[in-house]
């Protein structure tokens, strides 16, 4: 099976965001695989793991993020890509990211791409489903369970609460979801391995595209922080009191009972 | 100046959800007096397509087929790209649920136009579109536009509000045959978890238990209250990770990301990437054993005790005022 998994970098979910002139502060913060994306590198594994084939982790990015693709390898990826966005100027968008995905995807030969739902910086969700509908792929999103018999394929996705079982075929791109899966640590011996593997950085310039033509199609006005929350009131006296005052404050100050 | 908008109304379990009715007002919004034209998928539309107009749609398109009585990638995109082209329409505007966040990606890339996700404010007092959106959760915000072709975006539930339904409005609702083949994935079982039927994402009041809960049974007493309240469950993360819960109703940073009129949190610690799922709730209650749990910092009104005292409590005293 020739399985991709496609990664994002993110902020550590636990750093505080910090904006200086509408900027995301990124000095001294700890960047990690976004969380939804290590259940899709950890189902690549086990689907490889089952069916043969390779798994390949491909980031649009710069070089800082050889640090993620190496940790993925740790995982037990065959390979990564990075494709190298450095040079292009101005906003990337969520356009512009697929694009450049999709015209590395295009001479491939494709059974799955595995993504994360979202990623937990922007959250959007945009890149999974953009790729497929640019690769003319099938795609279902939210899975929590996916099991591959030849070319067919059945899911389980998680809908608002509900379960949905469904079944697809081959060629596939999924977005993944917690519950699907427990995701490994590198192991010690998997993190000396990565050191050998192959780590590719291709320049966006040596894609069959045009810089024009992945100009980000929105833009971001402005950066900025919610307004601090008032320090709230602890209630104070007997509990049977206290819970009476609050349910007097829910109904009467904040009326949302 | 005056846009012609598109909006999809959002039919689950036979019922038009409230999400429909906030896309519209979205709409309206950057509309500016153009016409709104609602969009409905499925069988037994009229009703719905009644209600839309009440609140504000100019013209309904119902487009009646079996294939679309539930939601399916395939189905949905040819549907909606046969409507889009009949009505060339200059924005669409989808709720970012299950179904928008599915659809309008993919409905993007197609029209090679860009889309702002998760939107959770608009201005449009100089003519130009600007939209709000959470970035890292709700940690921050972000003030978008769309440099160049149609206007495109998804609404969060809950933010944007419906404009008040008005019985005497009248439009006109035309049906639309659409040509559906080669759809590729099939629905064998949708099997139903939320019991009540109250969803996260729309809950107008949350109950979230934490690891205080304990255990699975743990959860009782908060089910019992959030019964009384009409209220959704939630958890932490520390909750779903000790397998009390299911993590369909994680919040959080790494879960769902909620913003009810009420947030009641019951042996939350509140990490930060908890406060990141909910803290943007308009009232928050924490309930919990430690004075110095971070949560108190978020929550306007705090209880320092034991849940398992203080929610039955609470349960009965609510009972005691909604009745």
């Amino acid at each position: 099976m020739n399985i991709f998994v496609i990664m994002k970098r993110t902020f550590d979910t636990e750093e505080k965001v910090v904006i200086e002139n509408g900027s995301i502060d990124e000095e001294d913060v700890e960047f990690i695989i976004n969380p939804y994306d290590e259940y899709a590198l950890e189902e690549a594994i086990v689907l490889r793991d089952k069916h043969d084939g390779t798994v390949t982790v491909v980031t649009v990015g710069e070089e800082e993020a050889e640090k993620e693709l190496r940790t993925a390898l740790a995982m037990g990826v065959d390979q990564a890509v990075l494709l190298d966005i450095e040079e292009l100027e101005g906003e990337v968008d969520h356009y512009s990211v697929s694009e450049v995905l999709a015209a590395y995807f295009i001479d491939k030969e494709i059974d799955i791409i595995l993504g994360g739902n979202v990623a937990v910086d922007d959250g959007s969700g945009q890149v999974a489903p953009r790729v497929a509908e640019k690769l003319g792929i099938n795609q279902v999103t939210t899975i929590t369970k996916i099991e591959v018999e030849d070319r067919d394929v059945k899911i389980e996705r998680e809908v608002e609460g509900d379960v949905e079982y469904v079944e697809a075929s081959l060629p596939l791109v999924v977005t993944c979801q917690q519950g699907l899966n427990e995701p490994r640590y590198p192991s010690l011996p998997g993190i000396m391995k990565a050191k050998k593997k192959p780590l590719e950085t291709i320049d966006v310039d040596e894609l069959d595209l045009d810089e024009k033509k992945i100009e980000a199609k929105t833009n971001t006005l402005d950066r900025f922080l919610p307004p601090e929350k008032q320090a709230g009131k602890v209630l104070q006296g007997e509990t049977k009191d206290q819970v009476r005052e609050l349910v007097g404050l829910l109904r009467n100050e904040s009326k949302v009972i | 100046m005056t846009r012609k908008m598109l909006v999809v109304g959002e039919v689950k379990d036979n019922t038009l959800r409230h999400v429909s009715f906030e896309t519209i007002a979205a709409a309206m919004n950057i509309a500016d007096g153009g016409e709104i034209v609602g969009v409905l998928f499925g069988e037994n539309l009229t009703s719905h397509a009644k209600a839309m107009i009440h609140y504000g749609a100019d013209r309904i398109i119902t487009v009646e087929r079996e294939e679309l009585a539930d939601y399916t990638t395939d189905a949905y995109s040819q549907a909606f790209l046969q409507v889009y082209e009949q009505e060339k329409p200059n924005g669409i505007i989808l709720a970012h649920t299950s179904v928008g966040k599915d659809l309008a990606p993919r409905l993007a890339a197609k029209l090679n136009n860009g889309l702002v996700s998760d939107v959770v404010a608009i201005e449009n007092d100089s003519g130009t579109p600007v939209f709000t959106r959470p970035i890292y959760s709700g940690k921050a915000f972000e003030k978008k536009i769309m440099e160049e072709g149609i206007i495109f975006a998804t609404i969060r539930p809950n933010n944007i509000p419906a404009r008040t339904e008005d019985l005497s409005r009248t439009g006109t609702i035309t049906s639309m045959d659409v040509e559906l083949k080669d759809l590729r994935t099939t629905i064998k079982e949708v099997v139903k978890k939320t019991t009540d039927g109250v969803d996260l994402a729309e809950a107008n009041i949350i109950v979230a238990g934490g690891r205080g809960v304990k255990s699975a049974e743990g959860f009782k007493p908060l089910e019992q209250l959030a019964d009384v309240l009409g209220a959704a469950i939630g958890a932490s993360r520390g909750a779903c990770d000790a397998e009390y819960c299911e993590y369909s109703l994680q919040i959080g940073q790494t879960g769902k990301v909620v913003t009810p009129d009420l947030y009641i949190a019951a042996g939350i610690s509140g990490a930060i990437q908890h406060l990141a799922g909910m803290s943007n709730a308009k009232v928050i209650v924490a309930i919990n054993k430690d004075p110095e749990a971070p949560i108190f910092d978020v929550a306007d009104y705090g209880i320092v005790g034991d849940l398992f005292e203080v929610i039955p409590m609470l349960t009965e005293e609510c009972k005691n005022v909604t009745t």
